[in-house]
């Protein structure tokens, strides 16, 4: 079935079962392999994406419910101003380890600050658990949120 | 991402051809002493424009090798860190050498093989200088990729001198010469991981990106027994679901019949079901309406509960093995002033890498390419060769950044299932496990039971030692990953001690898991050695550092290196002091006041070369929540971090993995198969339950040594003996959900 879908400011239509999820149609279908396998059962973030500028899991949204709802992924998230500082600042802090999951995180990341300009560390918990770092660079990612959001981080790197 | 044929095989050709650059050829002997492939080749690029490309010879895996590495070569190339490029080297061992990820030994392998090489290209600079300058070289020295004659201050750069210096035989790498660290300029400075911009952007660069021509993708449905083969199953059926383009059992070579562990990792390939379909889409819906016929072999006998009983059982008894034997243990008992026992266990655990287990290969006219995110392509390749019956040079293999690998990408079933139903489907194949898949189908950690005893005398201080270790295997020998060595400590600090082992046959697959062995036996002996330490009624690290004030027993002779392994020094316990007594500084051990409910524990452990000692600050509330406060870590891997922001995340993160254990990882059998499936049943740790993790590092005169493993052992014991310092419950069974209370 023909879908037409708003993806990173463009009209992109695609012909697929109208059940398959928005993950598969980024990666497989349109070539944008930036958004992330890691469940397939929205446990773990790797697959964020926005709608509308609010974070989903991209493998448990079927292409059909996404309707005419603007999807931005990572490969564009660095278009708003906001989402570029959030990319700055991973990139200062060094973040990733083996990065898998790192765009998920910028994706949540970059939608908590847009809700959120100043997020307290129970603000970070709350929107940033659900997303799965199997590497564990918990510490960076709250630190780059800190540090977009211009608040002090906690100095754990003696 | 879109790889034509030869991207990576590029960087080894391009040499002169790149408008004048420079390819260090270096042949002759590789001088670490690395394994025989020694003939080096191409670690250096040089372009006109100064630009340096430097070749990552070893798979990333989220370690940060394929930026430590390249690191190492320029500091002693004289080059500016701006002006270096890093590309993935071709899987090539014959060049290069071992390339693996595995047992924190990059570092130590290669750590003045880089150095040499590094060396060697700025030494080939310098004498182009000198020869174009006509003057002798001992009166030119290089910097930031320049050569300067310091009588004239005359200077030529790297880029112009490069032409030049490539027509010039290349130096012995046993003879070049080093610089003196103290003047290190990249080393030890914190340095960005080289494809982070790319990571922050979201471009393909994972073994999942990878796409090649008329690829097409695959699913393999495997028996959730282990072992297990295909008796029949709905194909034509499933061949009629939409983009399917083959559906067709895989026998399988895994030999029938056994209930006993193959020891080797290598188990070859599973019996199952592939579907292959124009997306992976396609083959996921087919396969929740594929329904397989199972012959699911005798491991269907086996059970964890089953595997508790039998331990307790065999706990009881004289243990099978005896792996050390020191003094006279009956006698220190006999005049014991105070005797400790304690029974401790561990379970199962996955690797559950983010990026689930995939691999693309390309089977054609009997060559094989195979694009793997691996910590071992080699295996890969030579299990293929052995599989299909061709040469290893048949098959090219492609490095893949993984996500993440933490020991499960040294076994290659993916790799091997991807080639096979290329193989069969006669076109390239992305094979991609779905989590359950990659949960149920691991070279799991193998669990564990450790039966305890200690002898103390009246002034307090351990005088024996016994543990019965009941664990995996089979006619005397341990399954993969889950042996015990005579020196684990407190191995030669007791006078008198026995370590012995009985075993009980396992059909499930075993195999390392980050920083193998010391995971599971740091938790059981630092945890047993508190309780010893409390009951001696000594503070915990005063009794550590007595412990760890001397040796009470001759250690065997260090055993020769063998050629291409890496030297094993002794456990040195001055430097575990060090980091002991540091972290302990750094925690305020004994110094602060803590909140009523709240405790330090304290652990070290010696892994991989590497010395860490942990403190942790937990609370437990009335209600017998667990909260992590705080966590510190101490580190010694020698002279030099060569990475500090590299190594802090490594620190940090393989921390954190423990404690995401120590939580809550539990893998459970049941009917031969794996109970647990996706990140529900086995969780992995979240940004909710990551308590500040401060790290600090001590150096010491010996060659650095590797950080990815090291720092995770620890982490258990100190977690477990700071819950018994705040609410007085002792932890002697992971993971702490086991029992109350409950953990957050
Ligand atoms: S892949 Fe979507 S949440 Fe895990
Ligand atoms: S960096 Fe590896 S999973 Fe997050």
């Amino acid at each position: 079935m023909a879908t037409t879908l708003k993806i990173n400011g463009t009209s992109r239509t695609v012909d697929v079962d109208e059940s398959t999820p928005l993950l598969w149609v980024l990666r497989d279908i349109l070539d944008l392999k930036g958004t992330k396998f890691g469940c397939g059962i929205a446990l773990c973030g790797a697959c964020t994406v926005h709608l509308d500028g609010q974070p989903v899991r991209s493998c448990s949204t079927p292409v059909a419910g996404v309707g005419g709802r603007e999807i931005t992924t990572i490969e564009a998230v660095g278009d708003s101003a906001l989402g570029k500082k959030v990319q700055e600042a991973w990139l200062d802090l060094d973040v990733a380890q083996c990065g898998y999951c790192q765009a998920g995180q910028i994706m949540a990341a970059t939608a908590l600050l847009k809700n959120i300009p100043k997020p307290t560390d129970a603000d970070i918990d709350t929107h940033m658990s659900g997303n799965i770092c199997r590497c564990a660079t918990y510490t960076r990612i709250r630190a780059a949120i800190k540090q977009v959001a211009g608040v002090e981080a906690a100095k754990t790197e003696g | 991402m879109r790889i034509s044929k030869s991207s990576r095989r590029d960087f080894l050709k391009v040499s002169a051809a790149a408008g004048g650059g420079l390819m260090l050829n270096l042949k002759s002997a590789n001088a670490a002493g690395n394994a025989a492939p020694s003939d080096l080749n191409a670690y250096i690029k040089m372009a006109p424009d100064g630009i340096v490309t430097i070749a990552a010879k070893n798979p990333e895996i989220g370690q940060g090798i394929k930026t430590a590495l390249p690191m190492i070569i320029a500091d002693e190339l004289e080059v500016d860190w701006k002006d270096v490029r890093v590309e993935t080297a071709a899987f090539d061992p014959e060049k290069y050498g071992v390339q693996s990820a595995g047992g924190s030994t990059a570092i130590p392998r290669n750590w003045d093989l880089m150095r040499r090489v590094g060396a060697a290209g700025r030494q080939m600079m310098v004498s182009a200088a000198a020869k174009t300058w006509k003057v002798a070289e001992s009166e030119c020295t290089a910097a930031s990729g320049v050569v300067t004659h310091t009588a004239s201050g005359r200077t030529l750069k790297y880029g112009e001198l490069a032409a030049k210096a490539a027509a010039l035989p290349a130096p012995d790498l046993k003879t070049v010469t080093l610089k003196d660290p103290k003047n290190f300029k990249i080393i030890g400075t914190p340095t960005k991981d080289v494809d982070g911009p790319k990571i922050v952007t979201g471009q393909p660069l994972y073994g999942i990106d990878v796409t090649v021509p008329g690829m097409l993708y695959a699913t393999y449905e495997k028996c959730p027994v282990f072992g297990g083969t295909v008796a029949s199953a709905n194909l034509d059926e499933i061949k009629k679901m939409p983009g399917v383009r083959h559906a067709f059992i895989v026998e399988g070579t895994i030999p029938k019949g056994s209930d006993k562990i193959n020891p080797s990792m290598d188990v070859g390939l599973s019996g199952g079901v592939a579907i292959v379909a124009d997306t992976w889409w396609q083959a996921n819906v087919a396969r929740q309406k594929l329904r397989v016929d199972w012959n699911t072999g005798p491991m269907v006998a086996q059970s964890s509960a089953g595997f508790a009983a039998k331990a307790a059982e065999l706990a009881k008894q004289k243990p099978e093995m005896e792996i050390r034997k020191d003094g006279d243990v009956d006698a220190a008992f006999k005049n014991a002033a105070k005797v400790v026992e304690a029974t401790y266990s561990y379970p199962f655990l996955a690797h559950a890498t983010m990026e689930p287990q995939n691999c693309t290969a390309h089977f054609k006219d009997g060559k094989l390419e195979v694009w793997a995110p691996t910590q071992n392509i080699g295996n890969g390749r030579a299990l293929c060769a052995k599989v299909f019956g061709i040469p290893e040079s048949s098959i090219t293999g492609h490095m893949v950044r993984a996500g993440g690998g933490f020991g499960r990408r040294a076994r290659p079933d993916a790799f091997l299932e991807a080639a096979w139903i290329s193989k069969v489907a006669g076109a390239p194949v992305k094979l991609i496990w779905s989590r359950e898949d990659d949960i149920r189908h691991d070279t799991y950690r193998p669990g564990g039971f450790h039966t305890f005893k200690a002898a103390l005398d009246k002034n307090g201080r351990l005088t024996a030692l016994t543990d019965h270790f009941v664990s995996y295997g089979a006619d005397g020998k341990f399954a993969n990953s889950a042996n015990i060595a005579g020196n684990v400590f407190p191995a030669e600090f007791v006078p008198n001690l026995n370590f012995g082992a009985s075993l009980m046959p396992l059909g499930t697959p075993t195999g390392p898991l980050r920083a193998p062995g010391s995971n599971a036996l740091a938790f059981v002996f630092q945890s047993f050695l508190d309780e010893v330490a409390r009951a001696s009624g000594r503070d915990p690290l005063d009794f550590h550092l007595d412990l760890l004030s001397e040796k009470r027993v001759a250690a065997a002779p260090a055993a020769a290196t063998p050629p291409g392994g890496i030297p094993q020094p002794a456990f040195d316990p001055a430097r575990m002091r060090g980091v002991l007594t540091t972290v302990a500084e750094k925690a305020g051990w004994g110094k602060r006041k803590l909140a009523a409910g709240s405790g330090l524990g304290i652990a070290y452990y010696f892994s991989h070369l590497g010395y860490v000692a942990h403190v942790v600050e937990a609370t437990v509330s009335r209600q017998g929540q667990v909260k992590v406060d705080k966590i510190w870590v101490a580190v010694d891997v020698g002279s030099h971090i060569v990475n500090p922001s590299g190594a802090i995340n490594q620190v940090q993160g393989a921390t954190l993995d423990g404690l995401g254990q120590a939580l809550g990882q539990e893998i459970t059998i049941a009917r031969g198969g794996v109970v647990q499936g996706n990140f529900d049943d086995f969780p992995i740790l979240r940004m909710n339950q990551a308590p500040p993790v401060e790290v600090h590092f001590q150096t010491s005169n010996v060659s650095p040594t590797g950080l990815g493993e090291p720092a995770l052992p620890p982490l258990l014991p100190a977690l477990a003996n700071a819950i018994f310092a705040a609410s007085g419950k002792r932890h002697r069974d992971m993971p702490l959900s086991k029992g109350s209370p409950a953990a957050v």
